[in-house]
């Protein structure tokens, strides 16, 4: 495995009096890809969005433990900056209502970035990294709200990619698309491999086998097993990862 | 087979509700038609363009023109930034959801209570500091219009969804910044029509002037405009009708405000369409 990134340590987290993560610990290495799968429910997609923060939205949130983001904690540095640092791509795709070119830009810009040359830069190369810089590139004044579902979250994506992060969180990005926009966006996540550290939650765990270097079974809140994809779905070390993966339930 | 004395009856009913519904439609267009047919005629360049003189006998409504659009123009521009920073507030920053509960309810029930009772507070509020003045008036008309323009814009701020504003947080940007790009333009829409509706309620306003603003018809210089009394028109139909007997140019005003009124439905139609369309793309 490669060095980790994001260490995670004893985590819990409490919506109010339920508790939705149970002692979480595991490290995420380095450019690869990490799966997180499981029953709906089970914690993964709480988990994904504790990684930058995104649960400080949900009223009636406590967390203890520690998560550290470059061996810092990431409770204690700016949420903004986290959030630069580790970016997110959502279930639904969520493009804003103004042009293509403003969607990409609007994280640069968040950063400070004005100047116009710059920002045409970064917005064809975060176009291109996300595989869809020839479809859009004569209509990026266009709404694009006006592009379907595999494309919009393809430029959710690049969106994403603007801000240069260092990882890319991906809460089941697939699961609103269509099967050949699903695999244009799994051969995506393989190709940002070589660049980001990716964290993807999957409900498909064909898709898992398919992108994923190491696999985390979550269930009712607890990490029941994390390990190298290949191992854990070909000699899963818990009865219950088996019987999971084996479709007894879930 | 239906009886007799059903058949009656449903009959009845029937020519009941046509008939209804026939005087409804009447009673509408008399009224609109009336209003016109008295009111255009007494519309001349002449009225709409000069100022009431008791020396030479002239009756202009150009000062009551002016003074609506004073009004109007300086209520917006308080209560606008008034009513869209409290929506914000209340819908994006607010935590105490009991505190939410009571400003909504408050605004609601501002906003049944008669203009009379606005503008007698208006007059101990305003016009015993600032005098009574355009000014005075469209402060008062701040407070009438402060629950509509709050209202509409956060039932807009409601509809504009989570994901937008959580994608633009995962960028890493502010509170302000999230609101100010990705929330604020979502809702113009509810801004728009609220505005749209105070001016119609404005432009129909005239007990809470009455007391405010006063019933001058003088043409003041632009910067003295709100410093001084003033008639809108409807204040000025008032008093044209009831004070000085002139019954031809109260129908005159009365067409104008009715023109205006159906012009500012409208737009309010119009700017729902144009959002309702924009929005389903």
């Amino acid at each position: 495995m490669n060095r980790p990134v994001i260490t995670v340590n004893g985590l819990n987290l409490w919506y109010g009096q339920t508790q939705a993560l149970k002692n979480i610990s595991l490290d995420i290495p380095e450019k690869s890809i990490t799966a997180l799968i499981g029953p709906s429910g089970c914690g993964k997609s709480t988990f994904l969005k504790t990684l930058n923060r995104m649960n400080d939205l949900v009223p009636g949130v406590r967390i203890t433990g520690s998560v550290c983001y470059e061996g810092q904690d990431i409770f204690e540095t700016n949420v903004n900056q986290l959030r630069k640092e580790v970016g997110m791509v959502f279930q639904k795709p969520n493009p804003f209502p103004m042009s293509i070119y403003n969607n990409i830009a609007y994280g640069p810009r968040t950063h400070g970035i004005t100047n116009r040359q710059e920002l045409d830069e970064i917005v064809e190369k975060a176009l291109r990294g996300a595989a869809i810089w020839d479809e859009v590139k004569d209509r990026l004044k266009k709404n694009a709200l006006g592009l379907s579902g595999g494309p919009q979250q393809r430029l959710c994506i690049a969106r994403a990619l603007a801000v240069q992060p260092k990882v890319l969180l991906m809460d089941e990005p697939t699961s609103a698309l269509d099967p050949i926009a699903t695999s244009r966006i799994e051969d995506l996540v393989m190709e940002l491999k070589s660049q980001y550290t990716i964290v993807i939650v999957t409900h498909n765990m064909q898709q898992a086998v398919r992108i994923s270097d190491q696999t985390a079974f979550f269930l009712l809140g607890d990490l029941v097993e994390y390990a190298e994809t290949e191992k854990l779905f070909s000699q899963p070390g818990d009865k219950r990862t088996e019987e999971y993966i084996t479709g007894r339930f879930g | 087979m239906i009886s007799n004395r059903r058949r009656l009856f449903l009959w009845t009913v029937r020519g009941g509700m046509y008939l209804a519904a026939a005087l409804t439609g009447i009673l509408t267009l008399f009224l609109v038609g009336y209003v016109m047919a008295k009111g255009i005629p007494n519309i001349t360049w002449q009225l709409i363009s000069t100022k009431p003189s008791y020396l030479s006998g002239n009756i202009g409504i150009l000062p009551d023109i002016l003074n609506t659009l004073y009004v109007v123009i300086a209520s917006l521009a308080i209560v606008l930034p008034l009513g869209v920073g409290a929506a914000v507030y209340l819908t994006e920053y607010a935590s105490s959801k009991r505190l939410v509960g009571v400003i909504e309810y408050a605004a609601e029930a501002l906003s049944g209570i008669p203009s009379i009772i606005y503008g007698l507070v208006g007059m101990l509020m305003f016009s015993n500091n600032f005098g009574t003045c355009l000014l005075s008036g469209a402060l008062t008309l701040v407070i009438m219009n402060l629950p509509t323009i709050m209202r509409n814009t956060q039932e807009s701020l409601k509809t504009v969804p989570q994901a937008y504003r959580e994608g633009a947080f995962g960028l890493g940007a502010g509170k302000w910044r999230v609101v100010r790009t990705v929330v604020l333009p979502g809702c113009i829409d509810g801004v728009l029509t609220g505005c749209i509706l105070s001016v119609g309620r404005i432009l129909g306003e005239s007990a809470a002037l009455l007391f405010t603003a006063g019933f001058a018809h003088a043409l003041n210089g632009f910067w003295d405009g709100l410093s001084s009394a003033g008639a809108t028109l409807t204040v000025a139909l008032y008093v044209y009708a009831k004070e000085q007997g002139e019954f031809g140019v109260a129908f005159a005003i009365a067409a104008i405000l009715m023109v205006l009124s159906l012009l500012i439905n409208l737009a309010a139609v119009l700017v729902t369409k144009y959002f309702q369309r924009r929005n389903a793309v």
